[in-house]
């Protein structure tokens, strides 16, 4: 098992006719996923590999019976397209744009609150249940089926923690990468929460970084609620306050986000931290030999 | 993106926010003419990117035109240090010359994104003229908050509520209330990031202004204001980092002596993260993105190494869509034509890893290739610690 995608998603892509649109969808196929549709407005009744194009999220959805979309809009357009999405009633959505303007997100937010659309994302690299369904721009080679779930704000960095696993022999059930700005739609105590409740997760890395109180709070959740060995790493330690470290909700404000207090926090609730970005493979392999 | 106070002073004032008179000046003399147009006490104040001016002499009354010259003089041109700047300190190159008040109070005002959340919070205190942080810690029941709703925006209500809770009375209600949500039009129409008024004063004959204001913006929305853009002021920037932004390369200079050269913020993060682990400390933090090509590795190159500090450099590129070849020779193409001085370690991974290795080691220049981030950052503090001074 896994968790949100695996062999029954059906993908729509929504850019599908623009640079990213179409090399993703061509990995993406590659690997097996099911993509049955494509969105670019305009380009209605054309074709990507194969893939029929359509005007809208609401007809290609009704068409193709798609359950899931993936964005590579450019960021000016992105929040409207999760919205048309999420207003077509498409019970998953991946952004992958970095970029959106804040108070962009914070409408787009507020506008899928009352609607059953999960958000994942923005500016993140997507999800994959490896040998099931990959939605996003992650390499799905180095990923290998197993029990391990991954949940991380990072993209490179999640597939460095994904090489040391595969290299260890310890596959993974599902990898999210929830994204690196401030207002994503899915937070780690939600992907948590989901592993939690996964018979086929044994286990969870959660890779955080500087900014915000997220891995604070899922620190509090996993105490109160998750018996799996959980490993961690947050990322940003060397990081100077008050500079934007590329994410932009990679930022320590006010004295608050920084990496030393996720880490007091994470190991408060007695979660494994890797001390070193190079050892998340070992300590979740000796977190699960205990 | 930061902008100074009178220029925050001058968005503001575009949404009918109340702030005092005032100009600025770029040299001494242009100040006596602003003072007499002012007339009165007046303030002279040096406008740097970062608080903390008026405790470190930033912040200066003059009684008149002369007093002002003599004191806009003493301070442009010269180095402030405030507790924000750094030991360094920063040179002042305009000053705001501005009306003095007669304050009867000073609160506080501020817009913020609040994470938690995911909205936008107006947030009031009665304590002005003070760091908000110190209040936040001390005394957290001093700071009224109003969450704003994003599909109705920032209501007149919570504007009234906030007045009321400030102890404002009377005319003063409505006339704070306009002012607030006059605020929150500014903030949002301008995607901005923060709106600071430390302090918000009521004057003795009882006018709500901003003496100080402050406004960061989403560095994600500027594409759509140009007017915003336009008041970016390259001197408060690292020069190196204002290079580096324009080849689109996210570049933020350290203090340390490994540079370094990564696909990815986080594993950007990470790779300076072992650098201290490996018992060195990085010289900065360089996110290539995806565009781990030749043209963007010589960028990166350029940048790292204009830092003469830097004494080794390390390459840590994860090739996911990015095939690890093509990095390969992009970056022995760059550092052919640059002429690289430095060791370099290079640690790839991913897809055609082994092929990028190869290239890397025949390429006849002085390359360590790396095999993990552990081995990688070994060899860099290893290699920067032999180069002798």
């Amino acid at each position: 098992m896994s968790i949100l995608v695996d062999e029954n998603t059906r993908l729509l892509v929504q850019g599908i006719t623009g640079r990213e649109g179409m090399f993703h969808t061509q990995q993406a196929i590659a690997y097996g996923t099911k993509v049955v549709a494509g969105v670019t407005p305009g380009k209605g009744g054309t074709s990507v590999d194969g893939v029929p194009v359509f005007n809208t999220v609401a007809e290609a959805a009704q068409q193709t019976g798609a359950n899931a979309s993936v964005i590579f809009v450019p960021p000016a357009f992105a929040a409207d397209a999760i919205m048309e999405a999420a207003d077509a009633g498409l019970p998953l959505v991946v952004a992958i744009t970095e970029g959106i303007p804040t108070l962009d997100m914070v409408r787009a937010a507020r506008f899928l609150a009352d609607r059953p659309t999960r958000l994942i994302g923005p500016n993140c690299p997507g999800i994959i249940s490896p040998g099931k369904c990959k939605i996003g721009i992650m390499p799905g080679h180095i990923h290998r089926p197993g029990h391990v779930g991954v949940v991380s704000r990072s993209g490179t960095l999640t597939y460095e923690a994904v090489g040391q696993l595969t290299a260890l022999g310890i596959g993974q059930s599902t990898c999210v990468g929830i994204g690196g700005d401030p207002i994503i739609g899915t937070s780690f105590v939600d992907v948590l929460r989901l592993f939690n409740d996964d018979p086929d997760t044994h286990g969870i890395v959660l890779i955080g970084e500087i900014g915000g109180a997220a891995e604070e709070e899922a620190a509090a959740f996993i105490e109160a609620h998750v018996k799996k060995p959980v490993v961690g790493f947050i990322a940003g330690r060397t990081a100077p306050p008050g500079r934007r470290m590329g994410h932009a909700g990679a930022i320590i404000s006010g004295g608050k986000g920084t990496a030393a207090d996720k880490i007091a926090a994470l190991e408060a609730a007695a979660i494994a931290v890797a001390e070193s970005p190079a050892l998340i493979g070992q300590t979740m392999a000796k977190a699960l030999s205990h | 993106m930061k902008i100074h106070e009178y220029q925050a002073k001058q968005v503001l004032a575009r949404f009918g926010v109340t702030t005092p008179r005032g100009e600025v000046v770029f040299n001494p003399e242009e100040v006596r003419a602003v003072a007499e147009r002012l007339g009165g006490t007046v303030v002279v104040k040096a406008q740097i990117h970062a608080g903390g001016r008026g405790k470190a002499g930033g912040v200066k009354l003059a009684h008149g035109p002369h007093e002002a010259e003599t004191l806009a003089r003493q301070m442009l041109g010269k180095k402030l240090v405030t507790l924000q700047t750094g030991p360094e300190g920063r040179v002042v190159k305009r000053a705001l010359i501005e009306e003095g008040l007669d304050v009867a109070r000073e609160l506080y005002l501020g817009i913020v994104l609040d994470r938690a959340s995911g909205r936008p919070v107006f947030m009031g205190s009665s304590e002005g003229g003070v760091e908000i942080e110190v209040v936040a810690a001390e005394h957290p029941e001093k700071i009224l908050k109003e969450f704003v709703d994003p599909a109705v925006g920032f209501q007149p209500f919570q504007a009234r509520k906030l007045a009321f809770g400030l102890g404002l009375e009377g005319k003063l209600v409505n006339e704070a209330a306009r002012f607030f949500a006059n605020l929150y039009r500014a903030f949002e129409a301008t995607d901005a990031s923060l709106v600071e008024i430390n302090p918000f004063v009521i004057t003795r004959d009882g006018r709500p202004l901003a003496l100080d204001a402050k406004m960061n913006f989403d560095d994600n929305a500027l594409g759509r204001h140009p007017e915003i853009r336009e008041l970016r002021d390259l001197d408060e920037e690292d020069p190196l980092e204002v290079k580096a932004s324009n080849y689109g390369l996210n570049y933020i200079r350290l203090d340390g002596d490994v540079g370094c050269m990564v696909n990815g913020a986080g594993l950007a993060m990470a790779t300076m993260d072992i650098i201290q682990y490996a018992g060195s400390r990085p010289a900065n933090f360089l996110d290539v993105g995806g565009g781990a090509n030749e043209e963007q590795v010589r960028h990166g190159f350029e940048i790292i190494l204009s830092d003469a500090n830097v004494r080794a450099v390390l390459i840590n590129i994860f090739g996911g869509i990015m095939r690890c070849d093509i990095v390969a020779k992009g970056v022995v193409a760059a550092a052919k034509t640059l002429g690289i001085r430095v060791p370099i370690v290079v640690r790839l991974e991913g897809t055609n890893v082994e092929l990028g290795q190869k290239i890397l080691r025949e390429s006849g220049l002085n390359f360590t290739v790396a095999h993990g981030m552990k081995d990688a950052a070994e060899k860099v503090v290893a290699l920067a610690r032999q180069l002798s001074h």
